[in-house]
């Protein structure tokens, strides 16, 4: 959409749309709006919102681990029928983790990430008036709004939501007598997750087609900050993943409502024999984890690429090695389609097959070492500002960190054997994939709220945030490791049944301070949402110094977000602190030809005259040098 | 003006201790009247709301304080800037935490491992079990390695570079050599562990069904586990799914002579030093066969019949022995969430010598009862008949 043209007068643009956004109603302009920046605060929003749902959801039942004996009338006036007597229905807390689970992958770390910051940085990072599709767009956040309305609805049915985990393994989610999650709860999460794969799939061709064709001016692909790397690799993993977990997810309604037996065989529920025959329980997790591997660096991607741009604006220094977190990025996405078996060591899948994913679990291991060494390489001898944003991205490397380490154990066939679906693995994954995307999604609010809101948000609230989150979430996934490798299994109702398990009821009660001291934390993340978005003092448009080029935008907002010609990019988003250049940043939009006096050979690779130029430079800079 | 803050601050933090205190003080005697008269039910939900009062207070009054040390940080910062002194070094005071967090949260880590790491991983009582511990060893340290070092480079780098007027950071994109070097390293690091896993899995899994392997099955369904073994002649019959009645839970095929003898029990009992080999099977919905003594863990799939053969080496009176725990038991238990009653589906395992299980074995009940014959003699009966008219029907 870049056009030469030059225009001198502001406000106006050469955009079909124009005459539109001077007659913006509340509905279009807020409702069904299609302008991408207020699709990403919808998308925000309602991720925000749900997450403080699931995790409003997850203290209920670490309430209920930490003191299964206990009644809490509180609990009976809350949930009724689901706590008779103040203590939780041991099936409805099935399904709180069942829930708590789908609504922290999907609807925050998928949703609220990936929407969130797809939609607002995409066309202001590339330099696009918006999004290739904008009604797809808006088609995709309603899509989305509606799965979250059907999600939560479940939760007013007589026999309560799903409860079979979120994974939803049948037998147990095919047939609605095994539990009473298995009933209207189940369909009601299967319709919604259907409409949530459209929206996801509405909003990643979308993405895909904006980056591909929609580049302003000069921006290359290897020009590109690694956000976009990372939220155009989301979005391909994303496009051929989901439609396999559609595709599972209707044959289970076929099991379930149509008589099928795709995941059905041998049954004898309750004495009663069924009448299923020929089906495997393991196609499921087959199709399941096809998406479901993918999944996790679905969630994971956007939080890396976020971490890495504020971590470099913060340190004031250029990514380390941006081709090689390019090419690790790249790495993962493909490794990721072809571990999805791990998850599978002890289903009693063929051993060998277990053999050969354990082979490329491992070898995942690799690019995701390289990112973090190349984290750790950019803030050496940096000269780091501990904004908010910059404490979340490191929070997300220890995270990631601490949690990747422990994937080593679980990707191991033969220690998973006595690892497999034990607290190990919640620990796990709620460092690596939970914790630190959750921390990436933060990194990324702090930062971009400017951009998104034209305020600032208080940082000394933004700091009290950090540090009781950040501890917390240790405090409370740590001790979870050890916990699982004495045999504790996860989705257990009550430690109280087992002798062994006895002695984790201490630690069990610890968790669970943790977790409310961390929930509580979170308000003084809304107070300052909420507080900033409308008393937050008001944003410059560039606050932090990027050279990114959605910093080049006005900070109000408009409805093609450049007025006037879109600007043309000249160099890669990490120049900062290049030796000799005036400030300790050179936005994108700098031609090298105004800053000759930091400019390197490498700036010029595959670019002859700028190579000319610039030796002509160093030769007559050396021949003013030997004068004086 | 800065030590009248002070005063001010300190004031206001005693305040709010003392509310802090008090607030407590109440709630607890609030909670030990609730119980006492929680006779009447208005006066339990009275006192539970006055509890659900009280906390909310608590949660208010901390509001409360956080942000009133907020405007004091706010007051002394910009009473610094009217003064044209700096304001606060936040800067400086996140790189410090982060140093700080280093060394309290290493020191934690470490007691975490070394006190409730000692809970954990309890010793392996099978002979496979053993190489998994080894394998485990092998990547703990390994990993442990990486843990502390990049923890380490990344909590110190962030206090050495913390912010700072005077300084510019060093302008360093990239660097293929040492990328290199960290993209290979990790490689052969993972080789290492890829192979020597690979090979702990294969060894783990294969295993070819052996002549004297004693089989048993275990059959899970929602909550509990059945166990049958082989009688005398060390097979076990046939089963078949449609063929379950109330008495025949299992779904026994006694048209197979060797369903004849099978027994029923009620623990696992399982010799030391003998090839076990169990038949896992699900009637109803996935379950997971889980014994973390023995590294044994295999799910249960309706439909899909799946076995694991390992070697128990210590006998439950000898783990009592070394764990001091007369109680102690080994234990099955469900790991796959099959429904409500997930969380209390065991079965006790005992490991005995030869002889006691050859003794044990002589106790146990086959699972044809009397009632079971009874019911199958009728069925007998109809299938002869059914016999005859089909002669009858080819003879025409």
């Amino acid at each position: 959409m870049s056009t030469l043209a030059v225009q001198d007068h502001g406000v106006h643009h050469d955009h079909d749309h124009d005459h539109e956004h001077h007659h913006d109603t509340f509905l279009t302009k807020y409702i069904f709006s299609q302008d991408h920046k207020m699709i990403a605060k919808q998308f925000l929003i309602t991720g925000i919102t749900m997450a403080v749902i699931a995790m409003i959801l997850s203290i209920l039942f670490r309430i209920q681990l930490a003191y299964p004996d206990k009644s809490f009338p509180l609990l009976e006036t809350l949930l009724g029928r689901f706590a008779p007597g103040g203590r939780l229905n041991p099936e409805f807390y099935l399904s709180l983790v069942t829930i708590h689970g789908t609504i922290m992958v999907f609807f925050v770390l998928t949703a609220g990430l990936s929407g969130t910051f797809s939609n607002l940085l995409i066309p202001l990072q590339l330099g696009a008036r918006d999004m290739a599709s904008p009604f797809m767009n808006m088609l995709s956040y309603w899509f989305f709004f509606i799965a979250s309305v059907i999600m939560l609805s479940s939760f007013f049915i007589q026999k309560g939501p799903a409860g079979g985990g979120w994974t939803i393994y049948p037998p147990l989610s095919a047939l609605p007598k095994a539990m009473s999650g298995s009933d209207m709860g189940m369909t009601l999460w299967l319709i919604s997750i259907i409409c949530f794969v459209a929206s996801s799939l509405l909003g990643g061709i979308n993405y895909i087609s904006t980056i591909l064709n929609m580049r302003t001016k000069g921006m290359d692909l290897w020009k590109m900050p690694l956000t976009i790397w990372s939220f155009f690799l989301t979005a391909t993993l994303g496009v051929l993943s989901f439609p396999v977990l559609v595709a599972g997810l209707v044959l289970l309604i076929f099991d379930r409502s149509f008589g099928t037996s795709f995941y059905l065989s041998d049954i004898v529920l309750g004495g009663k024999i069924m009448p299923f025959e020929g089906g495997s329980p393991i196609l499921f997790q087959h199709l399941f984890w096809f998406l479901g591997h993918p999944e996790v660096y679905i969630v994971i991607m956007p939080a890396m690429g976020i971490a890495s741009e504020v971590m470099s604006v913060n340190s004031r220094k250029p990514i380390f090695g941006y081709h090689a977190m390019v090419y690790s990025l790249i790495g993962i996405t493909v490794l990721s389609f072809i571990v999805w078996g791990h998850h599978m060591f002890v289903t009693g899948m063929n051993p060998f097959l277990g053999g050969v994913f354990m082979i490329t679990t491992l070898i995942i291991a690799v690019p995701s070492a390289v990112k973090t060494f190349n984290w750790l390489a950019t803030l050496w001898r940096g000269n780091i500002r501990f904004t908010p944003a910059m404490l979340f991205a490191i929070g997300m490397v220890s995270y990631f960190i601490s949690g990747g380490l422990t994937g080593i154990f679980l990707g191991n066939a033969a220690l998973d054997i006595n690892l497999h679906d034990t607290y190990f693995v919640v620990a796990h994954f709620h460092l690596v994939m939970g914790s630190a995307a959750i921390f990436g999604m933060l990194a990324g609010v702090y930062h971009w709220f400017p951009k998104m809101f034209g305020k600032m948000m208080d940082e000394r609230l933004g700091y009290l945030h950090f540090w009781i989150t950040f501890i917390g979430a240790y405090l409370v996934f740590f001790p979870m490791h050890f916990m699982g490798l004495d045999g504790v299994p996860r989705r257990y109702y009550a430690f109280t049944e087992f002798e062994s398990m006895k002695r984790w009821l201490s630690v069990n009660v610890f968790i669970t301070w943790s977790a409310i001291m961390s929930a509580f934390a979170q308000v003084a993340f809304l107070c300052n949402f909420i507080y900033s978005i409308f008393w937050g003092k008001k944003a410059t448009q560039n606050p932090w110094q990027a050279n990114t080029l959605e910093w080049t935008a006005p900070v109000e907002h408009l409805h093609g977000n450049w007025p006037g010609e879109i600007p043309t990019v000249y160099r890669w988003p990490y120049d900062y602190s290049k030796p000799g250049a005036e400030e300790d940043f050179i936005p994108q939009t700098v031609p090298f030809s105004q800053t000759m006096s930091s400019n390197l050979p490498h700036d010029f690779e595959d670019n002859e005259l700028g190579m000319q130029a610039h030796e002509q430079w160093v030769a007559a800079n050396r021949a003013n040098e030997e004068v004086k | 003006m800065g030590f009248k803050n002070l005063i001010n601050y300190k004031k206001i933090a005693a305040l709010f201790a003392v509310l802090l205190l008090c607030g407590t003080n109440v709630l607890m005697a609030q909670t030990t009247d609730a119980t006492a008269t929680a006779a009447t039910d208005d006066a339990a939900k009275s006192a539970m709301w006055t509890g659900v009062g009280y906390y909310v207070l608590l949660f208010l009054l901390l509001c409360f304080g956080v942000a009133i040390i907020g405007r004091i940080l706010k007051v002394y910062d910009l009473s610094n800037q009217l003064q044209n002194k700096k304001g606060i070094h936040w800067n400086n005071i996140m790189g410090v935490f982060c140093a700080v967090f280093l060394v309290v949260g290493g020191s934690a880590a470490y007691w975490s491992i070394t006190v409730q790491g000692s809970m954990s991983l309890p010793e392996a009582a099978s002979a496979h079990g053993v190489h998994i511990d080894e394998m485990f060893l092998t990547t703990t340290v390994l990993t442990m390695i990486v843990f502390v070092i990049t923890q380490i480079l990344l909590f110190t780098f962030l206090f050495i570079y913390r912010h700072s007027e005077k300084r510019r950071a060093y302008f360093l994109p990239h660097n293929n050599t040492i990328e290199k070097v960290w993209t290979i390293i990790p490689a052969i690091v993972l080789t290492i562990l890829v192979v020597f896993g690979f090979f702990t899995w294969r060894t783990v899994t294969n295993s070819q069904q052996v002549k004297g392997d004693i089989n048993i099955d275990i059959t899970g369904h929602q909550f509990a586990w059945e166990l049958r073994y082989p009688g005398k002649d060390g097979v076990l019959g046939r089963k078949n799914y449609r063929l379950t009645t109330a008495l025949n839970n299992l779904g026994i095929d006694y048209k197979d002579r060797n369903s004849f003898d099978d027994l029923k029990a009620d623990t696992m009992v399982i010799p030391v030093n003998h090839s076990i080999r169990l038949n896992i099977n699900a009637q109803d919905v996935i379950h997971s066969v889980y014994m973390p003594h023995f590294r044994v863990q295999l799910n249960a799939v309706p439909g899909l019949p799946t076995f694991f053969k390992f070697v128990p080496t210590i006998t439950t009176a000898e783990m009592r022995a070394k764990e001091d725990n007369p109680q102690f038991e080994y234990l099955v238990y469900c790991n796959k969430i099959c429904g409500g009653g997930h969380y209390n589906m065991k079965k006790i395992v005992r490991v005995v010598t030869e002889n006691e299980y050859q003794q044990w074995l002589l106790q146990q009940k086959p699972y044809l009862t009397d009632g079971l014959k009874k019911e199958l003699k009728i069925a007998d009966v109809s299938q002869q008949k059914s016999g005859v008219t089909n002669r009858l029907a080819l003879n025409n």
